[in-house]
This record gives C-alpha cells, sequence and structure tokens, in this order.
C-alpha cells in the first residue's frame, strides 16, 4: 500500500512536468494547427542554458529567472523567423521544419555540451524524504512549481486582455485582426510562453533524469500522449491527461509492464486514445475545416 | 470625404475579381453596395480591410490605406462584420465583446459604449456568460454589431446583415442600425443582396456586376424609379 | 530508335553505373554503395507513403527493423538461407503495415506524424523487451553471416553482396516506378492533393491509404532484411528516431514523389554524415536539421526537383 502510494505520489510529480510541455504543445496546436516535435529539444536547449548559468556560479533561482526570458526570445524568434513564413505550407513542410528544428537543436547541445549525462542541481534541497517518505523534496517543490505556472497560465488566458487576444488569435485569426488584434505577434508570443513552459518543465526533470540532449525524447512522448488522452483541443484537458499519463505511466512501470517498456505505454496510450475516442476525454469532436 | 476608393482592382491568386471600382463613402449616413451573388461585394468589403491583394488606391480620411495590415486598418477606425458574421464561437459573449475594444484603452469610455449596446442588444446582456457559438443567427449578427461598435469606429462595414435571419430579426437590426446612424453620425457602408432592405436605409448606392459597378445614385432617386429598379434589382 | 534520346537510356545508364563499383570499388566502397541500395529502397517506401500518398510517417525505421530482425532470427535460430528470408519479411512487413495503417488512416496528417514519431521513439524498446529476448537476443542483438556468392561466381562476398541487393532493389524501383504510373499512383495522388475529389470519383480512400501503408512497409522492410546481410549484424539501438528521421531526410532532399529522388535521396543519408562526421560527431545531426528547413524554404520538391528545373528548356 505505502508503495502504492508513493507511485502515486511520483505519478503526480512526473505528470506535472508532462501536463506542462502538453500546455505547451497544445497552445502552439489551437494556434496553427501544428504539433512542434521540436518542443522538447527546445527544452533541452533551455536547460543547457541554465546549467550553463549555474556552472558560471549564478544562483539558481537567478539562473531560472535568466532562462525563462531567454527561451521566451528563442521561441518567439524561431516562429517569426522559420514558422511565419511557412504558415500556409501543407503538413510536410511543417513537419519537415519542426523536426529539422528538432535535429538541430539536439546536435547543437552535443557539440556545445557533449553527450555525456550530467547531474543538474534541484533548488529545494536533497534531504530526508517528506510526510513519512512518500514525496521526495524535489518531487514536493517541483510539483508545486509547475502548479504555479500552470496556474500562472491560465489565469493569464483567462483574465488579460492579451491573454484573451491571444485566445482568439488561435481560434479566429480572421476576425482577431478585424478587431485590430496583430495575430502575428499573438503567434510569436504563443511561442515563446511554450518555450518558456517548456524551459521550466526542463528544469524541474533535469534534477531526476539528468541531463543529455535527448533527455526530453520520452518526456515529449509522455506530454503527446497526455495532449491526446485530455484532447489536443482543449488546453485544460491536455494538463489533466498530462497528469494522468504520468500517474499511469508510474503505477504501469511498477506493477503491469514493467519499466522497460515504459515508452511503449506511452505509444500504446497515443494509439487507444486515436482509434477509440479521437478527441480525447474533454475535447471536441474534431470536424475538419474545409 | 471619409473614404475614397479608386480604380480598385482585386484578385484571389489568379482570378480577377474586382475590375476598377471607383466610389466614396460620405462622413455620416449610410452606403450601400447591392449585387447578385458572386458580384465581388464581399471582395470588396475584403479589399478596404487589406484582407486581399490590391491595386488601385484607398484613401480613408485622406490617408492612404492599401497595404496596411488589417490590424492597423482597423486601429484607424475602420470596423469590419465580415459574411458569416465572424463570431468567436468558443468564447463568451462578453469576450467578443471585449475583443471589440481590444484597440481601446479608454475605459470609461468603453464602459459607456459597452451600457449603449446593451441598450440597444438586450439580448445580449442576457447572455453575457454564454459561449457564443450557443447564439441563434439573428444573436450573432446583434453580437457582431455591437463588437464593431465597441472599436468605435469612423467607417463600419457590414456584410450582408441579412444573410439567413428571418424578416422580423432582420427588420430589428436595421431598425437598430437606422438609430445607431442617427445618433452617432457614424458612416456605414453596407453590402446587401436585399436590395429593397437596403435602399430602405441607405443615402446612396452602388450596383456591382462581375466586380464592375453598373449604376450608381443617391438611394432615394433608385427607390422610386420603378424601371430603374425592375431592371437592375429585380424588384 | 537513337539509344540517347530513348526513354530507356536514363534506366540504362543507371544499371551501367550501378554496376561500375563492381569492378573498381574496395570493399569497404562496396560495402557503403550496397548499403545506398539498402536506404535507397527504404526512402522509395517512405516515399510512397508520404510523398505519393501524402501521409507523413516519421517511424518507417520500425519496420526496416522488423525486416531486419525477420531475417536476422531466420537466419540465426533456423538456418534459412539470406536469400528465403526476404519474402518472409516482405509478407510480415506488409502485414504489420496494414494492421497499423488501419487506425492510422483515420488520422489526419500531424496525428498520424506524431503516431509514427512514438513509434519510431518505442521502436528500441520493444527489441529489447525481455519476452522476446530467446529470439532477439536482447540488448546484444543478432550477428549474422555475410553469404558467399553462389554458383561459384568469381566474386568475394562483398561484390556478391552488392549485386545481391542491386538485383532486388532494381526489381522493386521497377516495380514501384510501374505502380505510380499507372492507375494506382494516380488514386494516390489524388489522394494526396484533392481527398473530398478522389472520394468523389470512386475512389475507396480508407483501403487505398492502408494498401499504401502496407507497401510502404513492405518495401521497408525488405530493406531492413538486405541491410542487416550487408552490416551482418542487428541490435536494438541501431532503429530509433534516428534511423527513421534518417529516411525521413533522404526522402525531402532526394525529393517527394519522386523515384530517381529515392536514390538522390540515399546517396545523400549515406556520404553527407560520413563526411561531416569527420567535423563532430554531433555534425550530422546539425547537417540534416539545417538542411530540412533549407530544403522546406529554398527546394520543398527536393534535389529531383531541381533536376526538373535545370532540364525545362527555356522557352
Ligand atoms: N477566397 C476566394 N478564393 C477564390 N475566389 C473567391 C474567393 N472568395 C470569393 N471568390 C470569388 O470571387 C467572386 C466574388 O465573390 P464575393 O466577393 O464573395 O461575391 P459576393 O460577396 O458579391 O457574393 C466570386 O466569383 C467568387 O467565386
Ligand atoms: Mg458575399
Amino acid at each position: 500500500m505505502d508503495g502504492f502510494i508513493h507511485q502515486i505520489v511520483s505519478g503526480i510529480a512526473s505528470g506535472g512536468i508532462y501536463a506542462s510541455v502538453a500546455l505547451a504543445l497544445v497552445m502552439i496546436y489551437q494556434a496553427t494547427h501544428h504539433v512542434n516535435f521540436a518542443q522538447g529539444e527546445m527544452a533541452m536547449f533551455s536547460t543547457y542554458i541554465a546549467l550553463t548559468l549555474i556552472q558560471a556560479g549564478v544562483p539558481y533561482w537567478a539562473a531560472f529567472c535568466i532562462t525563462v526570458p531567454v527561451s521566451f526570445v528563442i521561441g518567439a524568434l524561431i516562429q517569426r523567423v522559420v514558422m511565419e513564413p511557412l504558415a500556409k505550407a501543407p503538413v510536410l513542410a511543417s513537419v519537415g521544419v519542426f523536426i529539422g528544428l528538432l535535429l538541430t537543436f539536439n546536435s547543437v547541445a552535443g557539440w556545445i555540451f557533449t553527450y555525456t549525462l550530467k547531474p543538474f542541481p534541484s533548488p529545494f534541497g536533497e534531504g530526508k524524504p517528506l510526510f513519512g517518505g512518500f514525496v521526495s523534496r524535489h518531487e514536493l517543490g517541483s510539483t508545486a512549481v509547475t502548479l504555479v505556472v500552470l496556474l500562472s497560465i491560465w489565469a493569464f488566458f483567462r483574465f488579460t486582455k492579451l491573454g484573451l487576444a491571444m485566445r482568439a488569435a488561435a481560434y479566429n485569426p480572421v476576425s482577431s485582426r478585424l478587431v485590430g488584434v496583430p495575430v502575428n505577434k499573438m503567434l510569436a508570443l504563443g511561442w515563446g510562453l511554450a518555450a518558456s513552459i517548456g524551459a521550466i518543465a526542463g528544469m524541474m526533470v533535469a534534477p531526476v533524469i539528468f541531463l543529455d540532449p535527448n533527455m526530453m525524447a520520452g518526456v515529449l512522448l509522455y506530454a503527446f500522449a497526455g495532449a491526446l488522452l485530455g484532447g489536443i483541443t482543449n488546453p485544460l484537458g491536455a494538463v489533466v491527461g498530462g497528469f494522468i499519463v504520468g500517474i499511469i505511466e508510474n503505477l504501469g512501470g511498477a506493477y503491469v509492464v514493467g519499466t522497460e517498456l515504459k515508452l511503449t505505454t506511452a505509444l500504446f496510450i497515443i494509439v487507444v486514445v486515436l482509434t477509440v475516442k479521437p478527441a480525447g476525454l474533454f475535447g471536441k469532436t474534431l470536424v475538419s475545416r474545409v | 470625404m471619409l473614404l475614397e476608393v479608386k480604380s480598385l482592382h482585386g484578385a484571389y491568386g489568379e482570378s480577377k475579381v474586382l475590375h476598377g471600382l471607383d466610389f466614396v463613402v460620405e462622413e455620416g449616413g449610410v452606403t450601400t453596395l447591392l449585387g447578385a451573388n458572386g458580384a465581388g461585394k464581399t471582395t470588396t468589403l475584403r479589399a478596404i480591410s487589406g484582407m486581399i491583394r490590391t491595386q488601385g488606391e484607398i484613401l480613408f480620411a485622406g490617408r492612404p490605406i492599401q497595404g496596411m495590415a488589417t490590424e492597423a486598418i482597423a486601429a484607424l477606425g475602420i470596423a469590419h462584420v465580415p459574411d458569416g458574421r465572424g463570431t468567436f464561437m468558443e468564447l463568451t459573449v462578453e469576450e467578443n465583446l471585449r475583443l471589440g475594444s481590444y484597440t481601446r484603452n479608454d475605459k470609461a469610455g468603453v464602459a459607456t459604449d459597452l451600457a449603449r449596446m446593451f441598450d440597444l442588444f438586450p439580448r445580449l446582456n442576457e447572455r453575457l456568460h454564454q459561449q457564443a457559438g450557443t447564439l441563434s443567427g439573428g444573436e450573432q449578427q446583434m453580437l457582431a454589431i455591437a463588437r464593431a461598435m465597441l472599436l468605435r469606429p469612423k467607417l463600419l462595414l457590414l456584410d450582408e446583415p441579412s444573410f439567413g435571419l428571418a424578416p422580423l430579426i432582420v427588420r430589428e437590426i436595421f431598425e437598430i442600425l437606422g438609430r445607431i446612424v442617427k445618433e452617432s453620425g457614424l458612416s456605414i457602408l453596407v453590402v446587401e443582396q436585399n436590395a429593397s432592405l437596403a435602399l430602405a436605409i441607405a443615402d446612396r448606392a452602388y450596383l456591382l456586376e462581375t466586380g464592375r459597378f453598373v449604376m450608381s445614385g443617391a438611394a432615394e432617386d433608385i427607390r422610386k424609379d420603378e424601371t430603374l429598379r425592375r431592371s437592375y434589382l429585380g424588384y | 530508335m537513337n539509344l540517347i534520346t530513348s526513354r530507356y537510356f536514363p534506366w540504362v545508364f543507371l544499371v551501367a553505373v550501378a554496376v561500375l563499383p563492381l569492378m573498381f570499388a574496395s570493399d569497404y566502397k562496396l560495402f557503403q554503395f550496397t548499403m545506398v541500395v539498402v536506404y535507397a529502397i527504404a526512402v522509395l517506401g517512405l516515399n510512397l507513403l508520404t510523398g505519393y500518398n501524402g501521409q507523413v510517417s516519421l517511424g518507417n525505421g520500425a519496420f526496416y527493423a522488423i525486416g531486419a530482425y525477420v531475417t536476422a532470427i531466420m537466419m540465426d535460430k533456423w538456418d534459412i538461407p539470406y536469400w528465403a528470408t526476404i519474402p518472409f519479411s516482405a509478407v510480415i512487413c506488409a502485414g504489420v503495415g496494414f494492421l497499423i495503417g488501419l487506425p492510422a488512416l483515420r488520422l489526419g496528417g500531424m496525428y498520424l506524424a506524431l503516431t509514427t514519431f512514438a513509434l519510431a521513439v518505442a521502436t528500441p524498446q520493444l527489441l529489447k523487451y525481455k519476452l522476446f529476448d530467446d529470439y532477439t537476443g536482447g540488448v546484444q542483438g543478432i550477428v549474422i553471416n555475410k553469404p558467399d556468392a553462389p554458383f561459384g561466381l568469381p566474386l568475394n562476398p562483398d561484390q556478391w553482396l552488392y549485386l545481391f541487393a542491386l538485383t532486388v532493389g532494381a526489381i522493386l524501383f521497377i516495380l514501384a516506378t510501374n505502380l505510380v504510373r499507372g492507375r494506382i499512383g494516380r488514386a494516390m495522388r489524388a489522394i494526396r492533393d484533392q481527398p473530398l475529389a478522389a472520394e468523389a470519383m470512386g475512389i475507396d480512400i480508407a483501403m487505398f491509404k492502408t494498401r499504401t501503408f502496407a507497401l510502404s512497409a513492405m518495401f521497408t522492410g525488405i530493406a531492413g532484411s538486405l541491410g542487416a546481410i550487408t552490416i551482418q549484424f542487428v541490435a536494438p539501438d541501431a532503429f530509433g528516431v534516428p534511423l527513421s528521421l534518417t529516411f525521413f531526410v533522404g526522402m525531402v532532399v532526394g525529393g517527394g514523389a519522386s523515384i530517381g529522388g529515392a536514390i538522390m535521396g540515399a546517396l545523400f543519408i549515406q556520404f553527407i554524415p560520413n563526411i561531416a562526421d569527420e567535423i563532430s560527431k554531433a555534425a550530422p545531426g546539425a547537417v540534416y536539421g539545417l538542411i530540412l528547413i533549407a530544403f522546406m524554404f529554398l527546394l520543398p520538391g527536393g534535389l529531383a526537383s531541381l533536376i526538373r528545373i535545370l532540364k525545362r528548356k527555356p522557352a
């Protein structure tokens, strides 16, 4: 029973990471109908930026606070320079560019930082596990950070004028322009925001799985699964889906398939969702726009 | 002259749709573009809002606006209710209205205008927190007009506000439009297939056929001239 | 009819060029050219699916892996001759492709890309799974023997393997050429470009997409079999995301919806990484990444379209 509870708690902690990346994916999907295959590698790259700062003597939270806006700028620039010109291109072209970005970030990271696993510090201390050993300090801390991030994003979209304009631009770019919303700027902001969320997820997961250029491949896959499970048209659903996938992954790993098939679990979830309920648990039924 | 359009050409890719239109919208009052389905009415409004590539000259309050981004044109004070009404279906009625005032920073003014819209369209107030996609067609048209009015525009472009609506609701909407014009001094350029409806509120009318004007004049003259109506407008 | 202007000339020329390495290349160069043939088949398989039919797959490496393992296991466990494993590999991969294609055809472009990407990520894990250990050799993989030339032909094993791969490749290329030029090819392209019109024309889109998936898997699986024989070794970590993305890069660089493009793409993915590798271990990935982006902007039709542009006579 204790083991079971521990698995749930760990599942929630990693689920928060998947939920963040899933949210980043859904934000871009809603605005452009593109799935950003490079989201994970961008987060990985941001995490290396943080590590470089920390190793240069910058205190952890200062490095954190520098990495997030830097990632924002990188994300926004990519949208402006690479994605915007291809906005109307066919699926193959956008997939090609995303894969190109994925490969480029991955290898540039390998080039600069090498392919060896690197430990990444946790700001929450090593210390003894809390609450009778159920939850490590890092699990608790990273879950708290994740929740703060998710809540802030929610509040931003829900209550601010800019957030509303970004949602409008994603749903209905034509009408948005007609009321004066600069849609392309909103897309760039969305990319920046997604990159920032990814950066935080990367910094929160790196202490657990160590940092290397391929660190985010698995996380990205779980985030895909979470986004699809919750409904790729529904940000809140994607977040919930991310948490569910985290819990399934941990319980499945502990009791059903073993750790060797964890990634396959994600594939399995993706295939099941897409065949049984393509709209996800909370998404709208997809109607293709003709 | 609020809007002056000179030899406007417009195309979708290779296919040319507008072949040299000249027209004006005067300050205050209603101008209407009439024409059958496919004549190029929607395209003309799109050209003004910078949604398609054009040739020719478009002056808004004396200032050339062609080539400007759509959002920048909106910010100059041209509100556009597109065909199909352009409702933000997934957002609430309130959010749709808030988006209407996106370009403005005068909170007090926005609040006044919003209150006025609720006077004119009380149903919007009742449905404030409902998803806009759940509104009826008529309510969505009211929402679209209110959203456009919240920009506090100098020029309002309306694309077939009567389309797909029951006659009773159409009459209500046009009656309200008439009130808005009278009390605000706003200029409206309204596009209609339903000529009798548009002529009833318009001051000036242009008749479009496959991208060219075949007739124009004071709305009143056209209304009165039965042969003109018979031969061009079919009623 | 003059040979040079004949429409068969490109093919005659190609065969001549293809046989040339047999006479002059070192064993290692021959090995590399054999791999070019292998990759050309795999890229062609992906091209049928993605280039001609518009279904973007980022996971064709999984079919390559299945083909490779079918051959390796049959040779290793049951002493079946290498050539006899290929039909099995083709049938099994076509079957798996068909099964995967069934749910996949319901997915619009991005979803299929995503699902196949997930397949690529999960493939090495599945190959390592301990229940299959007895057959797959787990992480260690399987070592297989290089076949000798048959019938006492005066060829060393590398030369023979090259010739063998070339023959199989030629058959598959001729098959694909005939396929895409005919009614089936027209239907495949119609589904890609005008799905609504294709449906109105009475094309059973679901059936076509699934069968194209199976066909693509078959080609790729045969490439996997030949690749396993050539490299004489299979192991799970060779069949992950990088392999699938390599095929994808080969297809884009060579040119979608082009048979000849598959050969150019194969030459690219065989030789460019070797050159880049001398700069840094990370360089091949960077080259792939930047080239992909550059091609999407400058030459979305790949090298094949460049040749078409150059060939077009000035008006
Ligand atoms: N997005 C488009 N792409 C290509 N052609 C279009 C498009 N929209 C309209 N057209 C064509 O332009 C012409 C004028 O259309 P439109 O301006 O919508 O007419 P109206 O609004 O008067 O009914 C028609 O022939 C129509 O087929
Ligand atoms: Mg119209």
